[in-house]
This record gives structure tokens, C-alpha cells and sequence, in this order.
């Protein structure tokens, strides 16, 4: 069983419809019990990240994220939120995976970066098997981690920053696999073949 | 890279897909849910659902759809109609679209804009504007601003100028600009490009054309003259005057960076 972190956050029906396509059972909850207890954890989130890790606070959800040891994935703000900190807001995450999110420096090109984009510089990882050098993903966002030890792909826009992040059993994606047509969709397919 | 956009868009009325021509008279193109799924297989980047007389009904766009909707579509979908509070917002959002577009409401009491942007992020909050070009103005700026265009017995001067509200609704908040150049609605004639580099200039955030295709050059010209992030259309879309698969491989030989 797969289980999907309830955020509050606004794209918990599409990851939930993405999964559902797959043809994979799923739960949303917050019941630290059940996420426990799932042979794979999604983080999603959209929004702000200091609303968004209140909201985790305030759900009593920082302990049992923060323990985990079956695979997990963060998308987009749930991957910001699975590092150190993000200047958005000066805000503390999860620690999950050392680094620091920054606001994309993109001066001269119009923000948030929002769109199809590529993917470059792919690991070769489980994660991104039959993915390819130059595959669009959809991206929406205005903070974004630079590239560090823990990046096994990149995305350019203006500079380039960590598209995919991995760090044993967690991994991040900065874009939406859940809208990301057939290369996300091979994504999440993957994730959910990584073994708990 | 990143690339440009083709986004059909949607004008949802009573529950069907409809097309008029300069806001008026709009035939029946078909059910939603078949459109959807038709124009992601061809390979658009987006969609985008207007409930056209939410906002003239005093209704707002209905959340059952937009399920639907969202289960179908693995690609990204913005809606719009009659959205005037973070409640009615989140409804949609929690239904499954990534993004909601205001516009009436917006013009009505424009500090909405930073409620939902506080709320939500901006990353999903659309300001689309409906810009009409009144040559008859000598002074100041000819563009300007309709509000409530879903039926032309409704539609009310703002006595806003197009560039002006824009800049007011991205300081307040806004992700994205859908500018909507009313005088060239499916009349296939082209995108207003001297309206869409002029916005360009004052526009720091994503902004997608809105009004005016008919044939490949024009998204051509729209793309590298007007530098907009995407080009929204609808009738040549709806009537198959131009394929999207095609439309986008030829797109991609003029250099344009286009996703395949």
C-alpha cells in the first residue's frame, strides 16, 4: 500500500488520480499509524513553505517523516521540505537530505519558472530508468535547491538546479510527476518498484 | 530548456464546450470530458477551462467536473469562472485543477489577488485580463479593460487601463497573465502582437497570448516577436483548422522550442 501524506496541500487529488492510473492502491491520511505502516510514502505539496511545514507541525507529522526508512518521495515544496532549510520564509524542514533551497536567480526571466522543462545530467538511477537526457517534465516554482552531492538530475532555467534528488530511500522531484504526462508517469512507476 | 506552450482552451458553458466569436454567438463544440482527453493525446501542454457565465450568473464553476477532469488529464489544467473567495478556490484546487484563473472578480475587489495568493502560493493563481483596444481614445492608453464578457448584454467598461492593471495585479500577487485581446477573438487573424509586447515590457511573471490564431505563423510571430510563454487558442483548435501535433512540429523546425 501506497501512502500519500495529507499536506492540506491543494495537489493531493492529482497525485491520488496519478497513482489511481497506475493501477496502484493508495490511502491519503495524516494517521501517523497508517503512514507508518505503507510499503511507500509520496510527500506532496504545493504552496508556500512556510505554511506548508506549519501545516505538518501542527498535523504532528515532523516525527514520523522524519523517521521513516521506506522509500519516500517529495514533490516539489514536499521535496524542499525534505531538506535542511529553504530562505523561503528562513524555514527549517525535515533533514531528510542536507541542503538549502534558494530562490531561483533567474533576474531576467519571468518568475515563477512554470512549464515544460528538460531534464539533464541523468544518474543512472532506479528512479529514472527508461528516462532520457532531454525528456520535458512540468515544473511550477520559484525556489529550487542547487546542485549539490545528493542530485542525480538537473534542470536549467537561467542556472541550472536539482530537477531529481535522491539520498538512500528518499528521493525529491522539484517538478510534478503527477502532470508530467508519460515521463512522469514512468517516474512514479519506478518509485513504487524501489523495494521497503 | 524551457519550452513554450500550446494551451487549447475550453469555454465551458451549461456543462458543455462552446466557441463564439468576439465574446457572441457560441455554438456547441462538445462534451468536456472528450475534448480534454482528445487535446491531451494530441499532445497539449496545458488546458484551460473557462465557465464562461459563471461570473454574469452570479454562479461559480461547479467542482464535480473538474474531477473528472483531473482524473483523466496527466497534464496540467487551469479553471476559471466566478471565483471570488479562497473558499470557492480551494474547492477547485482540492478537485484536482492545478491553477484557478480570476478576472471579474479580480476587478471587483482586487485585494481577492493576495488573499488567494497568500493562501495557495501564486504559482496557481491566473489573472486573466480581457483587453479591448478603443482606437476612439487621443489620451493615455488605448487598451482597456472589460469585466464580465461571458454574455455581451453584461459585459461593463472598467475604466482600467490594460498595463496598469497588470502591474497592480502582480505586485498583488498574481503567477501568471492570460491576456485576452477581445478585438481579435476568433477572428483568425492573428495574435495582437503590438499589445503583447507592450505588456511584455511590464510583465515579471509567465504570460500567455489569448486571442487571434488561425494559422501556424501566427504562434510563430507570437513566440518570437511578442516572447509570451504560451499561446492560447481555441477555435482552430476546436474546428481542426490546425492539428496540434502538426502544429507543434512545425514549430519546433522554425526553432521554437516546443515540447514533442
Amino acid at each position: 500500500m501506497l501512502a500519500i501524506v495529507d499536506t492540506g496541500c491543494a495537489n493531493l487529488a492529482s497525485v491520488g488520480f496519478a497513482v489511481e492510473r497506475l493501477g496502484v492502491r493508495y490511502v491519503i491520511s495524516m494517521d501517523a499509524a497508517i503512514i507508518q505502516s505503507a510499503d511507500h510514502v509520496i510527500l506532496p505539496g504545493v504552496g508556500s513553505m512556510p505554511y506548508a511545514t506549519a501545516q505538518l507541525k501542527r498535523r504532528g507529522l515532523v516525527k514520523v517523516l522524519s523517521n521513516l526508512t521506506q522509500p519516500l518521495l517529495g514533490i516539489c515544496l514536499g521535496m524542499q521540505m525534505l531538506l535542511d532549510a529553504s530562505e523561503e520564509g528562513a524555514t527549517n524542514g525535515l533533514g531528510r537530505i542536507k541542503g538549502l533551497v534558494t530562490k531561483l536567480g533567474a533576474s531576467d526571466l519571468p518568475t515563477p519558472h512554470m512549464g515544460w522543462n528538460t531534464l539533464e545530467n541523468l544518474d543512472d538511477d532506479p528512479l529514472l530508468f527508461g528516462v532520457n537526457e532531454s525528456d520535458y517534465v512540468y515544473f511550477v516554482h520559484s525556489y529550487a535547491l542547487p546542485i549539490g552531492a545528493h542530485t542525480i538530475a538537473t534542470t536549467t532555467y537561467g542556472q541550472p538546479f536539482s530537477a531529481v534528488i535522491r539520498s538512500g530511500n528518499v528521493y525529491g522531484c522539484q517538478f510534478h510527476p503527477e502532470r508530467s504526462s508519460k515521463v512522469g508517469k514512468k517516474i512514479l512507476e519506478n518509485f513504487l518498484k524501489v523495494k521497503p | 530548456m524551457l519550452a513554450r506552450r500550446i494551451i487549447p482552451c475550453l469555454d465551458v458553458k451549461d456543462g458543455r464546450v462552446v466557441k463564439g466569436v468576439q465574446f457572441r454567438k457560441h455554438e456547441d463544440v462538445g462534451n468536456i470530458l472528450d475534448l480534454a482527453l482528445k487535446y491531451k493525446d494530441a499532445g497539449a501542454d496545458e488546458l484551460v477551462f473557462y465557465d464562461i457565465t459563471a461570473s454574469v450568473d452570479t454562479r461559480t464553476v461547479c467542482p464535480d467536473w473538474i474531477k473528472k477532469v483531473s482524473g483523466l488529464l496527466d497534464i496540467p489544467f487551469c479553471v476559471a469562472g466566478g471565483i471570488k473567495s479562497v473558499e470557492a478556490a480551494r474547492a477547485r484546487l482540492e478537485a484536482g485543477a492545478d491553477k484557478i484563473s480570476v478576472n471579474s472578480p479580480a476587478l471587483m475587489q482586487p485585494d481577492l489577488i493576495n488573499k488567494l495568493s497568500a493562501a495557495f502560493g501564486r504559482q496557481c493563481i491566473v489573472v486573466g485580463v480581457d483587453s479591448f483596444e478603443d482606437r476612439s481614445i487621443k489620451d493615455g492608453s488605448t487598451y482597456r479593460v472589460k469585466s464580465h464578457t461571458g454574455s455581451a448584454d453584461a459585459t461593463k467598461e472598467t475604466g482600467r487601463g490594460t498595463l496598469e492593471w497588470i502591474t497592480e495585479a502582480i505586485a498583488r500577487g498574481a503567477g501568471e497573465i492570460v491576456l485576452n485581446c477581445m478585438n481579435r477573438d476568433g477572428v483568425r487573424t492573428g495574435y495582437d502582437l503590438k499589445q503583447l509586447q507592450a505588456v511584455r515590457t511590464i510583465c515579471s511573471v509567465p504570460l500567455i497570448a489569448s486571442g487571434g490564431a488561425g494559422k501556424v505563423s501566427h504562434f510563430v510571430d507570437v513566440f518570437k516577436q511578442a516572447d509570451v510563454n504560451g499561446a492560447l487558442a481555441a477555435s482552430v483548435f476546436h474546428k481542426n483548422i490546425l492539428p496540434i501535433p502538426a502544429l507543434k512540429t512545425e514549430l519546433k523546425a522554425k526553432g521554437i522550442e516546443i515540447r514533442i
